[in-house]
């Protein structure tokens, strides 16, 4: 009786671990079902074409914002950088993609310059107006321009980070503001995928 | 008058005093921790014939612990905009919330273009967990 009774726990202590454990919740905002994330027809800072493809196997965090920005942008791209050196040789497989919403002050080389101050492997992703444009209609993007007294304008812009999988398809997105642990735990998450 | 039915008025005071002991002092717990919201097919298509659709509230109020989850279906022709992100015709967005905020999103299934969502904290005194049923409850009358 007492063997019969050790076979039935083993039976179910067998079967407990071979259920499907639920997938581990992403602290960003997923998007289900998953579909291929639109690709950019851009420049890149690093002087070729910015393709997504390129990074197939990567994942990609894709965000948008410009360098004159005095608030976001800093804050967002150092919370990037940080979470890429904190994955260690994880990181290597993170890459960063920022396209601007201000073509009329940012080339290549400001956009280069700047990213490079953060990160020097994020890449920046320049073009005329019309592709910046049609760039941030792809991803939701709203962007405004306010202009300031003494000369110059500023620029409010989303500032959500969208997260990539590997193979390509937009997978997530984390609103502003979460700190570096929150992209660590769910890049984790998406290396894994 | 028999002795018994002098106690009768006892009885609406007993249930009243229960159900507000229950309110006050029993756990809130919910089935899920997501609200659901759909953006229904043909949303897009009645705004621009003129109609000022409301079809989500101004203003979504999430309870930390219990129910911190906002699920948005587009079941839309129409790919909408909704705060950080696009949903495609089809697709939903779980957005988990874990700080108790006003979180301003620009979305497109309103009218305004702008929707809020108010993160509070998980009610634990008595009187916070009755308010809290009350507006649950409301919200449901509501429909």
């Amino acid at each position: 009786m007492i063997r019969r009774l050790l076979c039935l726990l083993l039976a179910a202590t067998a079967v407990g671990a071979a259920a499907p454990q639920p997938a581990q919740q992403l602290k960003a905002g997923v998007l289900s079902p998953a579909m291929a994330a639109p690709e950019l027809k851009l420049a890149a800072t690093d002087g070729k074409p910015l393709s997504l493809a390129n990074y197939r196997g990567k994942v990609v965090l894709l965000a948008f914002g410009f360098s004159n920005c005095g608030e976001v942008c800093p804050i967002t791209l150092a919370t990037l950088a940080g979470a890429r050196k904190k994955l260690g040789t994880d990181g290597a497989n993170v890459q960063v993609v920022y396209v601007t919403v201000d073509p009329e002050r940012d080339d290549a080389a400001q956009m280069k310059k700047f990213l490079g101050s953060f990160d020097a492997t994020f890449v920046g992703g320049v073009g005329t107006r019309a592709e910046i444009d049609a760039a941030q209609k792809s991803y939701g993007i709203s962007s405004t321009k306010t202009a300031h007294a003494g000369g110059g304008y500023s620029i409010g812009h989303s500032s959500s980070v969208y997260m990539i999988g590997r193979d390509g398809k937009l997978r997530a997105v984390m609103p502003y503001g979460h700190p570096v642990d929150d992209f660590v735990h769910d890049l984790k998450i998406l290396l894994r995928g | 008058m028999s002795r018994a039915l002098r106690w009768l008025w006892l009885i609406p005071l007993v249930v009243v005093l229960a159900a507000t002991g229950w309110a006050g002092f029993a756990p809130i717990e919910a089935a899920s921790r997501e609200k659901l919201f759909e953006i229904p097919k043909g949303t897009y298509a009645r705004r621009m014939s003129g109609d000022k659709v409301e079809i989500l509230p101004a203003e979504i109020r999430l309870t930390l612990g219990v129910k911190d989850v906002l699920l948005l279906r587009n079941l839309d022709d129409v790919p909408q905009v909704f705060g950080p992100t696009i949903m495609m015709p089809g697709q939903s967005f779980r957005l988990p919330f874990e700080r108790a905020a006003e979180y301003d999103f620009v979305c497109t299934a309103h009218a305004s273009g702008k929707m809020t969502i108010r993160v509070e904290d998980e009610p634990v005194m008595p009187w916070q967990k009755i308010q809290w049923r009350f507006r649950e409850w409301r919200e449901k009358q509501a429909g």
